[in-house]
């Protein structure tokens, strides 16, 4: 009689202790695991850049400038057409580059191809540069806008 | 369901159950004075709060003069619970060192300095000088006006020291002035060189605790020779470490209650060009040295009264981090020993209270 009472002490204790535990245990995790996760930052869309002078920018080269917080790519063709994408390669997230001796946007890191107008033709990346930008250029100034 | 599975696998390959019944038949000596032995343990658990929330802090701060008050406005305002992360940082710094100098006098009026434990005695004061240094450092780390002229006046006070003082002061702040360089220098500090020194002589006092058990007081020794009762024993596992855990969690509960009724406050950003504002002073724990030298006379004999308050208080550390070699045997001796903690305990409460009061004596 004596022997279940004390198991039953001992089972109500083992009881009020794991209670105790989970308790601390939570109320410690959840600020922590909400901490961990960085916060959503608001930031200023970005419409338009200046992309620098044109003049300095001759045919059959590039240029990467930032576009907000994510590079661009601005390239004048062979032909001397001015035209812009996002410069993030859609494989990894390097960032491209134009290779004069393949007149074409390369991604060094793992060897990534794409053709003028942005779009995937060799290597590993999955699909197109994700954003063409406009390009226009005033008083020498190139100026590459978001497409609305 | 699992661990029945799991208990066996694990024995197999960890001393589990050797470890267990070690724990088991290791006692702790209880009598009248066994609740001044929990004061280690809570110091080791609020330093293990002040390495989780430490790391923590450290995804978000960022230790340059330009950013660092940015980052940490940004972690109380921005990040979630980050506000609850730094004060709890901050509170258990404050409740760490109150825990420590707690055991170091325990330990001095319970005279558990005595042989064979003076090593466990030299790196537990050297325990608590880096927890000071730990507040010390990490006092800077938000950039705020009051710790920017608080360390200006800290790291000035070295210069006093003769022949090498002006070299300590450079050493401390990396170079003339406190700047950003000093900022960087004081965060490594913090974060790497004094966690690395704390955890190894932390593991030392751990091991020599565990080599000669816990000091039984003379008093409680001298009754038991004298047959007027027996030593009594707790066992480790589960009665000590459940009585700790009752502890750690009553702190717990203490530091969460202070870290949100009483957030810590991040102040006005340091501008190294504007005039000090009124209130500078260190952290309470440094009040009763920062007032003391504030009644000293600029020259005492003709020495720098400083220089005199400085030499002093080295000379008191350094009896107190040789204390076991200095203090004798008798009871006598003991008795001086308690009236000079006594007396030393009492100074600094003066000191510390007349400071925070503004009171001039």
């Amino acid at each position: 009689m004596a022997s279940d009472d004390r198991s039953g002490r001992r089972s109500v204790l083992n009881w009020l202790l794991g209670f105790w535990g989970t308790g601390v245990f939570g109320a410690v995790l959840y600020p922590v695991a909400r901490y961990l996760a960085p916060p959503d930052l608001p930031e200023a869309a970005t419409l338009s850049v200046s992309a620098g002078s044109a003049r300095t920018l001759p045919p059959n080269s590039g240029r990467v400038v930032p576009f907000g917080p994510r590079p661009a790519i601005v390239i004048r063709t062979g032909a001397g057409e001015l035209r812009a994408f996002s410069a993030t390669c859609t494989h990894l997230d390097c960032t491209v580059q134009y290779r004069p001796d393949l007149q074409h946007i390369w991604c060094a890191c793992h060897n990534g191809h794409y053709d003028l107008n942005g779009r995937n033709v060799a290597g590993p990346p999955p699909r197109p540069l994700d954003e063409v930008y406009d390009v226009n250029v005033k008083d020498d100034e190139i100026v590459i806008t978001r497409r609305s | 369901m699992m661990w029945p599975h799991l208990r066996p696998w694990l024995d197999e390959r960890l001393p589990l159950a050797d470890l267990t019944e070690t724990l088991r038949r290791k006692t702790v000596p209880h009598h009248q004075y066994s609740v001044w032995y929990y004061f280690g343990g809570m110091t080791l658990f609020l330093f293990g709060i002040q390495v989780g929330t430490g790391a923590l802090l450290l995804l978000y701060y960022r230790p340059s003069a330009t950013e660092a008050y940015e980052s940490v406005q940004f972690i109380v305002t921005r990040v979630p619970f980050g506000w609850l992360i730094r004060s709890v940082h901050a509170w258990s710094g404050n409740l760490m060192v109150a825990s420590a100098f707690a055991h170091l006098f325990s330990v001095l009026f319970l005279h558990a300095y005595r042989r064979p434990r003076e090593l466990t005695w030299i790196s537990g004061v050297l325990l608590l000088l880096l927890t000071l240094a730990f507040g010390f450092t990490g006092y800077l780390l938000p950039w705020n006006e009051v710790s920017f002229f608080a360390t200006r006046v800290g790291t000035d006070l070295a210069a006093t020291v003769p022949l090498v003082g002006n070299g300590l002061v450079r050493f401390m702040r990396g170079g003339n002035d406190v700047t950003g360089a000093t900022l960087t220098r004081l965060f490594g500090f913090h974060v790497a060189i004094l966690p690395a020194i704390a955890t190894a002589l932390g593991c030392l006092h751990l091991f020599l605790i565990q080599r000669h058990g816990m000091s039984v007081p003379p008093s409680v020794e001298r009754r038991v020779t004298e047959g007027a009762g027996a030593l009594r024993a707790i066992p480790f596992l589960p009665h000590f470490i459940l009585r700790d855990l009752f502890a750690w969690t009553a702190v717990l509960a203490l530091m969460a209650a202070l870290s949100t009724f009483y957030p810590w406050e991040l102040g006005a950003k340091a501008d190294p060009f504007a005039p000090a504002p009124a209130g500078i002073r260190p952290e309470w724990y440094f009040l009763w040295a920062f007032e003391t030298l504030k009644h000293l006379p600029p020259t005492i004999a003709g020495i720098s009264g400083e220089l005199l308050g400085v030499a002093a208080m080295g000379a008191g550390a350094a009896t107190v981090l040789l204390l076991p070699f200095l203090a004798g045997h008798t009871p006598r001796a003991r008795r001086l020993v308690l009236w000079v903690g006594v007396v030393a305990l009492a100074f600094m409460a003066v000191m510390t209270g007349l400071a925070l009061t503004g009171a001039v004596p």
